[in-house]
């Protein structure tokens, strides 16, 4: 009866999407302020809908209702609770539900939180809105139905993946979804701007506050993906560029080159055109990315069951979504009149090389994803591309814009000196040629790339936190006018500061676990000692396990350096009782300057085991940065002048606002 | 104008990439889970292995493939192999066909364990080679138990099926390839 109900709601939510996505358009033409304000209602009555259905399936899972076959083929009732929860998007069509549900949150939060947006922009924004709604909810009733029922119910379902019973996994798609579905936001008001033909200061500053959630809730998803893959599949490493890893991350490059670009809208009506283009581009991406995922078109270990039907559908799809939107694009941006004029050397100059350096790369990750498809029509064969590829093509293209990224922020409008700006940075410079020498000191002159690479690192660091100084007076005023100055920094400025110093931290990690890694495989019989870079790892013994779902071997390593303990490492290999699929669980032991990190694998003929040690230099420094950025995005969000849209803030500006808009409207 | 060609641009590139999505998803019998095995269409490897003690059954070698001039089935299995469980009726069937070799070879698995499970289960290989230390196994590229390889009268490998065989593969995918390659001869 639930499922049924369920069922219902999508379909309701369908005929809502529909009339959301035609009425409040013509409402905007003929401005009939009615037809307009129906975008919002029906945003809410679609999004209700939408929880109801979501709901239905979470209870399903959650009751472990064996008479859906959504339900009986990925969860099981010896799953724990939190897994049966998450097992509602662990599978193609429930995280389908999900990707709309999200989709209608958003829409939801446009039309509540835009109240001071121009009520033809609301309107046209929440119509694009539904339509990819529309979309979805057709693609999920047709191919993908989480409702259906089965005939003959099986006794018991057949378990979810027991790669994604980890907590990580948990929480990762959801982020990861707010992330791509949120920059259907910025595509919409891009839309809504290519059919007004307007595009403004106003524009951008509402833009910005949607592409910097979607930005924020991408790089949690991604760094908690990357995480769950260090962890989890027990390879050490923390990046693969797998197809899925990579189409998650093109619209991450896409949209910090949007975020960038946006400024430049906001503060000097510029690149305006640019902007569009690459509001477009950023969520094309995530469609792409959602269609590649699920279409079977790339092999990946995180394809979803595949079904050409449905692949050609999402990319029927697709093909509207994208290329409706660029035959707009080309039809109506030739028309956008351009804004300020600048010299190359300017801020806005460092945002424009910031966006060709982003899209540049980009580029290269989305070519080296879809090469394999290139070759095959080709008639190459199937082949797959590595690491290689990326470090000669996207390390390159990254390289200059990290050196850039703290002296952006230092460059005035309009035009610069670069001279000065350097000068600016002399003391930075210094101390980056002393994080250098001591880099190169302590590894005892490694390979000199990955040094100079440290340095690289310490120089965005330092430089930001220079441009800091530099914006509160540190060491140049008194302390207590720095003080000052430093409270009334605004969200912004803090997240600004915070983003690029996280990011430096983020590479520094990435740099010293990639040219520093040591790992070694042994079997060990229990009693005996691995010594890996300098820790010795004895195996104390191996016991078996019994879990709720699953049985698992756990060997148990004492971690010494020198004779001195440090700790204990508890590794498992468990094989779950349904799906008969083994996965590690490593163990890690984290310390700041980097983790111990222990495996362990099969018996052996002579009663030994076979047991990988990884030595991963400063790798926790990866997720720490990226922490950093997600924070950064949340403070930035806070600043009130992006809070022009919401309700609250600076009242008075707003009523003004809205009144005159009203008369506007009239 | 030649503003305008800029602003299509990204709408032609667009169709051209979604023509060829459109290629590789509608192309008839691409499935991307099968990874193309290098062995396909090549001679089978060299190898010699010895039989299992006690079993009844001789191990075999290369030169037992093109021996009697019927095609042979060369499963991969361990007694420590779930599926292999799974797929062994399967096993069962191809073993009672007098038309084809069905060969098993016994990977990475202890002697006693092996000799175990086939009693147990019932042995349907008409000959059993072991190679406890996957040697043989690195040859024939086998990255997972079990795996299924057809191999034809001349020694040529002709199709590799990669893990346990499901309800219906046995009757759709390896069957016809044997009658196949039988009526081929």
């Amino acid at each position: 009866m639930i499922a049924e109900l369920g069922q219902f709601a999508i379909i309701m939510a369908l005929l809502a999407a529909i009339a959301q996505s035609i009425l409040p358009l013509i409402g905007a033409e003929r401005l009939d302020s009615r037809l307009m304000a129906f975008g919002g209602q029906a945003s809410l009555v679609q999004l209700l809908f939408v929880i109801l259905a979501f709901g239905c399936l979470t209870q399903a899972y959650i009751v472990s209702d064996f008479t859906l076959v959504n339900v009986a083929e990925n969860s099981h009732s010896t799953k724990p609770l939190l897994y049966k929860i998450s097992g509602v998007w662990g599978n193609h069509e429930g995280s389908m539900l999900l990707w709309i549900l999200i989709l209608a949150i958003f829409g939801a939060a446009v039309a509540a939180f835009g109240r001071n947006l121009p009520v033809t922009l609301k309107a046209r924004v929440l119509a694009v809105q539904a339509m990819i709604g529309v979309g979805f909810l057709t693609f999920l009733i047709f191919t993908s139905n989480p409702f259906t029922r089965l005939l003959m119910p099986p006794e018991n379902g057949r378990d979810l993946n027991p790669l994604l019973q980890d907590p990580g996994l948990a929480f990762h798609p959801p982020m990861l979804y707010v992330g791509y579905v949120g920059f259907s936001v910025a595509f919409s008001f891009a839309i809504a701007a290519l059919i007004e033909g307007k595009v403004d200061a106003a524009w951008a500053r509402w833009v910005r506050p949607w592409t910097l959630t979607a930005w924020t809730f991408l790089t949690g998803g991604l760094a908690l993906g990357s995480w769950w893959a260090y962890y989890e599949l027990g390879w050490g490493g923390w990046w693969f560029w797998d197809p899925v890893e990579n189409v998650a991350f093109m619209p991450w490059l896409m949209g910090t080159a949007l975020l960038h670009s946006a400024i430049v809208v906001e503060k000097r009506n510029s690149l305006k055109v640019w902007t569009i283009l690459l509001a477009i581009l950023t969520f094309s991406l995530s469609l792409i990315g959602t269609f590649i995922v699920r279409s079977g078109l790339l092999t990946s270990v995180h394809s979803f069951a595949v079904n050409p039907e449905r692949g050609v559908f999402i990319l029927f799809l697709l093909a509207i979504a994208i290329g409706g939107s660029l035959t707009l694009f080309a039809f109506r941006a030739p028309s956008l009149k351009a804004g300020g004029i600048f010299s190359p050397i300017s801020r806005e100059g460092g945002l424009l090389l910031n966006n060709l350096l982003l899209s540049t790369a980009c580029a290269t990750v989305f070519l080296g994803t879809l090469y394999p498809l290139f070759m095959e029509a080709l008639g190459g064969g199937r082949v797959s591309i590595g690491p290689p590829f990326y470090n000669n093509t996207f390390v390159p293209v990254m390289v200059p814009l990290l050196l850039c990224v703290c002296a952006g922020p230092l460059l005035p409008w309009k035009r610069a000196d670069l001279v000065g700006v350097l000068g600016r940075l002399k003391y930075a410079g210094l101390a980056t040629i002393l994080a250098i020498l001591l880099a190169w000191y302590v590894t005892e002159g490694g390979p000199l790339l990955a040094i100079l690479g440290l340095g690289m690192a310490a120089w965005m660091l330092l430089g930001t936190l220079s441009e800091w100084a530099d914006k509160i007076k540190l060491f140049r005023a008194p302390l207590s006018t720095s003080w000052q100055r430093m409270v009334k920094l605004p969200g912004s400025a803090w997240g600004m500061t915070l983003a690029h110093g996280g990011l430096a931290i983020a590479v520094a990690g990435m740099i010293s676990t990639t040219a520093w890694k040591v790992e070694d495989v042994a079997v060990l019989k229990p009693g005996e000692t691995i010594s890996v870079a300098g820790t010795d790892y004895r195996l104390d013994g191996v016991r078996e396990l019994v879990g709720p779902n699953y049985q698992a071997v756990e060997g148990t390593f004492t971690v010494s350096q020198n004779g001195e303990f440090m700790a204990i490492l508890k590794p498992e290999k468990r094989l779950y009782n349904v799906q008969k699929m083994p996965t590690t669980e490593a163990a890690i032991y984290s310390t700041f300057v980097g983790d111990y990190y222990a495996v362990i694998g099969d018996q052996v003929e002579d009663g030994g085991w076979t047991v990988r040690i990884y030595r991963e230099p400063m790798i926790t420094w990866i997720w720490f940065g990226c922490t950093l950025m997600v924070l950064a995005g949340f403070l930035s969000l806070a600043d009130r002048r992006l809070r022009v849209g919401a309700p609250a803030g600076k009242r008075k500006q707003g009523k003004r606002k809205q009144k005159s808009q009203q008369n506007a409207a009239a | 104008m030649n503003k305008k060609i800029l602003f299509t641009l990204p709408l032609l590139i667009t169709l051209v990439l979604f023509g060829y999505f459109f290629w590789a998803l509608t192309k008839p019998g691409r499935d991307p889970k099968i990874l193309p095995s290098v062995l396909i269409d090549k001679p089978a490897p060299e190898f010699n292995l010895t039989a299992l003690e006690n079993l009844g059954v001789p191990g075999f070698s290369r030169a037992d493939l093109t021996s009697n001039g019927k095609v042979s089935v060369v499963n991969i299995f361990a007694s420590w192999c779930v599926p292999c469980l799974a797929e062994h009726p399967d096993m069962v069937k191809l073993g009672k066909r007098d038309d084809i070799n069905l060969y098993g070879i016994n990977y990475r698995d202890k002697p006693e364990d092996a000799l175990n499970w086939l009693n147990r289960n019932g042995n349907p290989y008409h000959r059993v080679g072991r190679d406890p230390k996957s040697r043989t196994g690195i040859d024939w590229g086998v990255y997972g138990v079990p795996e299924t390889f057809i191999v034809d009268a001349t020694g040529t490998i002709r199709y590799k099926h990669v893990g346990p065989l499901n309800p219906g593969d046995l009757d759709n995918k390896i069957l016809p390839i044997i009658d196949n390659l039988q009526a081929q001869k």
